[in-house]
């Protein structure tokens, strides 16, 4: 049924991601996609994974295949203010998923007991037109499979009996090894995710479009020393800018190299 | 947004079909002419015939072609679901209404209501079409008032022009009010698409790169460094087509021509006594530059959406 549910219960499980402390690794994507390959959503197909079908004219569209978690790289602000931040994306299961109400078979469903959004690959018709609908382009489409596929929030993980508790957490969040993705139930005022996101002025992707992602972000704290205002070190421009300055040296030895080099 | 082309043949030629469906239900309902049966047979068998290769076309595009009847079942939330819905229900006031040419029968308050079901379930598939892709909040491009109007008068305007054709074909004869009715048509579907277009250009979205990282301030620019992956992933394949302003201010103009200016002269034409070229020589002429123009229109309806996701690709706006 992809009406949304009416009697939703207060759980809404989903992910807090901290963008002052993800590093750029990637390990959450490979640790997702290693978990997957044989979960919920199983295959997760990639094609020409050797870059083998070069042309004459080299052509080639390079390996690629179905990822639910992406991790891309901004720079916010310029110059020697600006700052590299990386960005992890993958699905945030929405409150108000536009995803699943496009669907016209009712494979895109919201859980009710939890919220998790996730796909039915048994009545999917690979129509993708739920990839149209979500704004954080967190579904990719399996073409060998015909049908698409999506970030399951780890549902055969974090339920998983035959797993010590410890080990319920989503394969993303056990693997980062900075620590920079936390799980939990954001329905849950009190749950220890909210009060990050509390604590943090976690915040939604997008808000305009309304889809009221329950996955969270935390910005990157303000530096708290500003490295030239101490003198030390020197900027690299700065840098830059006196060594075009330098005079030459006036040592004899080094004029006489200079002079050798310099014919 | 990538131009599929099952997607383009799909909405232009179910336009067509249906368009030209309610047009000839409302000819009968109202007796604006009245119909040879032979011609009121065709036209509304091909019709169909045309609607049908058109919903072939969008199944091929599916990943699971075999399981498309379960898009019938999500009518409650799914504009597709309606429209497959839709597609579906016609086909029973329109078969009848095809066949009533052949066996006249004498309850004229039957084929009043099978009219008036043609012309609903028609012009409702068409609006639930269009649907689809104006109900998208993710492409400002298609969210967009006229998609709907456009998508309808653009199928109407096909539509009669297939008819008047068939009427000089099986009838040898010429009604000149649906030649009006259509160079009506015409000059409201040229001047929606260049009202659409102004829009478009001199709205911008509430979307940015900014707002989709939540990064940004007033002071601070974001922009995209690295991508997640060295090759394309799915969502740039689909999402990332774009076109170059220079091309598609020719497209533009391309469809203005052959969707509108020239069918609308050459439909003239076929209402003034020349005696050098036969109405059906225009009509056809007429049929190729509108069809010709529908695939131009639609192609850059594709072209010219972006996709809010692509925002996290490196596009600086959407
Ligand atoms: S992030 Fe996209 S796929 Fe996930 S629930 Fe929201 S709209 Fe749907
Ligand atoms: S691709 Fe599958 S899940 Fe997505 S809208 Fe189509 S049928 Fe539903
Ligand atoms: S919750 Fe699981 S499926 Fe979702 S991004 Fe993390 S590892 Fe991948």
């Amino acid at each position: 049924m992809t009406s949304l549910p009416t009697n939703q219960t207060n759980k809404k499980l989903g992910l807090v991601i901290d963008l002052d402390i993800c590093v750029g690794c990637h390990a959450c994507a490979v640790n997702c996609k290693e978990w997957n390959a044989g979960g919920h959503s199983a295959p997760m197909t990639d094609w020409n994974t050797y870059s083998g079908t070069e042309t004459k004219n080299g052509e080639d569209s390079g390996a690629w295949g179905v990822w639910f978690n992406r991790v891309h790289t901004f720079e916010v602000g310029k110059g020697q203010e600006s700052k590299t931040v990386y960005f992890p994306r993958s699905c945030l299961h929405c409150d108000e998923p536009a995803c699943v109400t496009v669907c016209p078979t009712g494979a895109s469903y919201k859980r009710e007991e939890d919220g998790i959004v996730l796909v039915n690959p048994d009545t999917c018709i690979g129509c993708k037109l739920c990839s149209w609908a979500c704004p954080y382009g967190a579904r990719e489409y399996d073409e060998t499979d015909g049908v698409m596929k999506k970030c399951t929030l780890c549902i055969d993980k974090i339920y998983n009996e035959n797993l010590d508790e410890i080990d319920r957490i989503p394969a993303c969040v056990a693997t980062c090894p900075a620590g920079a993705r936390s799980f939990g139930d954001l329905g849950d005022p009190n749950s220890d995710v909210s009060r990050l996101v509390e604590d943090r002025g976690g915040y939604d992707l997008m808000p305009e479009l309304d889809y009221r992602p329950v996955n969270k972000y935390l910005p990157p704290r303000e530096p708290q020393i500003n490295v030239l205002d101490d003198g030390q070190p020197l900027s690299l421009v700065s840098m830059a800018d006196n060594a075009n300055q330098t005079e030459p040296s006036n040592n004899s030895i080094l004029k006489w190299v200079d002079t050798i080099l310099s014919r | 947004m990538h131009p599929a082309l099952s997607v383009i043949i799909f909405t232009s030629l179910s336009g067509a079909g249906y368009g030209s469906l309610a047009i000839l239900a409302a000819v009968k309902y109202f007796d604006f002419f009245t119909l040879n049966p032979l011609y009121g047979f065709f036209s509304s068998a091909i019709s169909l015939l045309i609607v049908t290769v058109g919903l072939i076309s969008s199944t091929t595009h599916l990943g699971h072609p075999r399981r498309a009847w379960r898009a019938l079942s999500q009518w409650r939330s799914s504009w597709l679901s309606r429209e497959g819905v839709f597609a579906v229900l016609s086909y029973l006031p329109a078969g009848v209404f095809c066949v009533s040419f052949l066996i006249p029968t004498p309850f004229n308050s039957i084929i009043d209501i099978i009219c008036l079901l043609t012309i609903a379930f028609s012009l409702a598939t068409v609006f639930c079409t269009a649907k689809i892709y104006a109900s998208l909040k993710t492409i400002r491009q298609w969210n967009h008032l006229l998609v709907v109007p456009v998508y309808l008068i653009i199928g109407l305007f096909d539509g009669a022009i297939f008819l008047v054709v068939l009427l000089t074909i099986i009838d040898g004869l010429q009604f000149f009010q649906l030649n009006y009715f259509i160079i009506f048509l015409g000059a409201v579907a040229g001047l929606a698409k260049i009202l659409y277009w102004w829009s478009i250009d001199s709205t911008q979205s509430q979307s940015s790169t900014s707002t989709a990282t939540g990064l940004g301030s007033s002071n601070k620019s974001v922009s995209m460094l690295d991508a997640p992956t060295t090759s394309e992933t799915f969502i740039m394949r689909e999402m990332g087509f774009a076109i170059a302003r220079k091309h598609s201010r020719r497209l533009r103009l391309i469809t203005i021509l052959t969707l509108s200016i020239i069918p609308i002269i050459i439909i003239f034409l076929m209402t003034q006594p020349i005696a050098l070229v036969s109405p059906l020589v225009l009509g056809i002429i007429a049929i190729v530059f509108s069809y010709f123009g529908t695939i131009i229109e639609r192609w850059l309806f594709f072209a010219e959406a972006k996709h809010v996701a692509m925002l996290y690709y490196g596009a600086s706006k959407v």
